[in-house]
């Protein structure tokens, strides 16, 4: 009994430990800078000031917040809407094929996400994969200039946010019991009917749970608008980075972190809420 | 039953891979019965109630409904609801929604709606739980529920599938009259699936026994069970007791049938030849026990040792060894007039039976 209650100890402790040092200590010092004066010699001045949020909420913040809000609010709605169709089809076919698709989409997390980036800027640029392919097959006349623009971020963020949609979805599809739908179908709904009244409000957890995954990160990820994007799309990820690494405006930064961060726990707050009500709606199995 | 069938199988098969689980089977299916499919399980009873509902669709043969050949009608086109072994009940609805989902599917006005549930509801002995949520409910409510929600839609035929399984013994023996009692109440026509023989014989106003795919025998609950026609169906419905023996004479309507050389009288339905070797079939509690310390029988009978007794409250089952070799199984009731009447582990017996109780196949 001791020793199982040690090693209980020992695997709860350690990786809260981890946490401790590395994600609340850092934290805290974000936060604490929030409320600092920038030195243009060193990092900060010990002196509080609220002036940093006065700062964030300018035009320029706003709008660059605006941007990232809707490039997140986009990629989480087209990563929803082509990887239902898939995680639908995905839980209907052969065991093998299910297999070979789903290592499909793992294969990508070999590499890094950064390196597969990198990738996409050799099929989107001007003399690239993908305009090459267009010119030669005759439907375009001249190279389209997809790279440096909104649409290559776009196209970068649900590329690589895409399987942390399909997954929680294809994992609420799989739990869905055949039963009803038969059983609605015996009661006379037709596919649109069964589609709407029986399989989307009970994969409804998984739709919170995929969305979330994609659009907190969408927020987040700097290096695909920086790397595709170039200078002319500035997002939030983009932005704290800037202040820290390019302005050296730490305590700016820091402000915007912490704005973000509450952006995401409202989020995280409304995620949490909205899964208890699916849950206290009965989605335990009916037996 | 004169009257036309309501549903025809006409030479349904369905193959599942290499797997035949439906073997050209014919089936008429007459309005208001209670027909009951009965088999062990992967006997393809299931795949029969799925074919009618349309969940499967067919390889060969045709189902007729009404007259009209169902073809590629989908399920939500067929005048047939189903209750699910699991209930799948929607468990994002209330017991309310649930019901009036197939109404609302026909866009039925909504008073007419408040007022088919509340009917439906009261059939089920349910009033009161329009809004609560199906796991609020105890799994015979569910059950209910599951009815409530089929039978409001008011189909011409009500398939249900293994739908007591899921209960406990009591729970389901309630069931049981329940359901018969809203067939009754409604007049709707009823196929009932299950592998329970009990549930089967209690219940039904025709069996169809299956195996592999096929109807072995279709029959009243009666006729199943005094005159089965094979050995499969013998075996399958309540306990029974196999003789071999041999035809040694025939007479008209009966023969003599050699078990052991004992030369016993039967009844000749099947008109067997002199010689011919058949089974001799007798259920339990049609088997006549005597102790030997009473009056030895004077007809023929087979002698034995009792090995076991096993009180049952209204009856006594013995397991008793023939002095040839078989063990037996002999249900007697208790004799008023006897009382004194006991059977003791080890005592010597003599087993017969009344004329024409067998059934020789």
């Amino acid at each position: 009994m001791v020793r199982k209650s040690r090693f209980r100890n020992f695997a709860i402790g350690s990786p809260m430990l981890w946490i401790a040092i590395f994600v609340v200590v850092p934290y805290i010092i974000v936060v604490l800078f929030s409320f600092l004066t920038r030195d243009p010699e060193g990092i900060v001045r010990w002196e509080f000031t609220l002036a940093n949020y006065r700062e964030i909420i300018s035009p320029v913040f706003l709008r660059v917040c605006k941007n990232s809000f809707i490039l997140a609010l986009g990629t989480t709605a087209i990563t929803l809407l082509t990887a239902y169709p898939f995680a639908y089809i995905l839980t209907r076919i052969d065991e093998n094929i299910r297999r070979f698709l789903l290592l499909l989409m793992i294969i990508p997390f070999w590499t890094s996400s950064l390196i597969r980036t990198y990738a996409l800027i050799i099929l989107l640029k001007a003399n690239g994969i993908l305009n090459t392919l267009l010119l030669s097959l005759g439907l375009i006349d001249e190279p389209l200039s997809i790279l440096y623009t909104e649409t290559a971020v776009f196209i970068g963020l649900v590329y690589t946010l895409l399987p942390f949609m399909i997954l929680p979805l294809y994992a609420s599809l799989q739990k869905l019991d055949r039963s009803f739908i038969e059983a609605a179908r015996d009661l006379g709904a037709t596919s649109r009917h069964v589609f709407f009244h029986i399989v989307l409000p009970l994969t409804l957890p998984g739709i919170i749970a995929g969305s979330t995954m994609v659009f907190l990160p969408a927020l987040g990820l700097f290096y695909i608008p920086d790397l595709l994007g170039g200078a002319r799309s500035m997002l939030i990820g983009n932005f704290i980075k800037n202040q820290f690494l390019t302005t050296g405006h730490w305590p700016l930064g820091s402000a915007a972190c912490v704005i973000l961060t509450l952006l995401m726990f409202m989020l995280l707050l409304w995620y949490f809420i909205s899964t208890r009500k699916a849950h206290s709606g009965g989605m335990e199995t009916v037996r | 039953m004169e009257k036309a069938p309501i549903v025809r199988l006409r030479g349904v098969t369905k193959r599942f891979d290499d797997v035949v689980a439906v073997d050209s089977l014919n089936l008429d299916i007459f309005q208001g019965e209670f027909l009951t499919l009965l088999g062990p399980s992967g006997c393809g009873k299931t795949t029969v109630l799925r074919l009618i509902a349309g969940f499967e669709s067919l390889d060969q043969g045709e189902i007729i409904m009404n007259g009209t050949s169902l073809g590629g009608t989908p399920p939500n086109k067929r005048n047939v609801n189903t209750v699910f072994q699991s209930y799948a009940l929607f468990p994002h609805m209330t017991i309310f929604d649930n019901i009036a989902f197939g109404l609302r599917m026909k866009q039925l006005d909504r008073s007419l709606i408040r007022k088919e549930v509340g009917e439906a509801l009261s059939i089920v002995k349910l009033s009161g739980m329009e809004e609560r949520k199906p796991h609020q409910l105890s799994g015979g409510q569910q059950q209910r529920v599951a009815m409530a929600r089929a039978i409001v839609n008011k189909p011409q035929v009500l398939l249900l599938d293994e739908p007591l399984s899921a209960l406990d013994y009591r729970l389901r023996q309630e069931m049981e009259l329940e359901l018969k009692r809203i067939h009754r109440k409604l007049n709707i026509t009823f196929v009932f699936v299950t592998h329970d023989q009990e549930e089967a014989i209690s219940m039904s106003d025709r069996i169809a026994v299956m195996n592999q795919g096929r109807i072995e025998q279709i029959g009243t609950p009666t006729q199943i069970y005094e005159e089965p026609e094979n050995m499969f169906v013998a075996r399958f419905v309540g306990e029974i007791n196999i003789f071999e023996g041999r035809i040694t004479e025939i007479f008209n309507g009966s023969a003599t049938v050699d078990i052991h050389g004992r030369p016993f009288r039967v009844h000749n339905r099947k008109n067997f030849s002199c010689g011919q070797h058949v089974k001799v079939l007798l259920r339990p509690e049609d088997i006549l026990v005597t102790r030997d310390e009473d009056a030895k029988p004077a007809s023929p009978s087979l002698g034995g040792a009792i090995d076991e007794v096993i009180y049952k409250g209204k009856t006594v089952d013995l397991i008793i060894s023939l002095d040839a070799g078989e063990t037996i199984f002999a249900t007697q009731f208790f004799n008023e007039d006897q009382e004194d009447v006991v059977f003791r582990q080890g005592q010597r017996i003599h087993v017969e039976w009344p004329y024409g109780w067998e059934v020789v196949l």
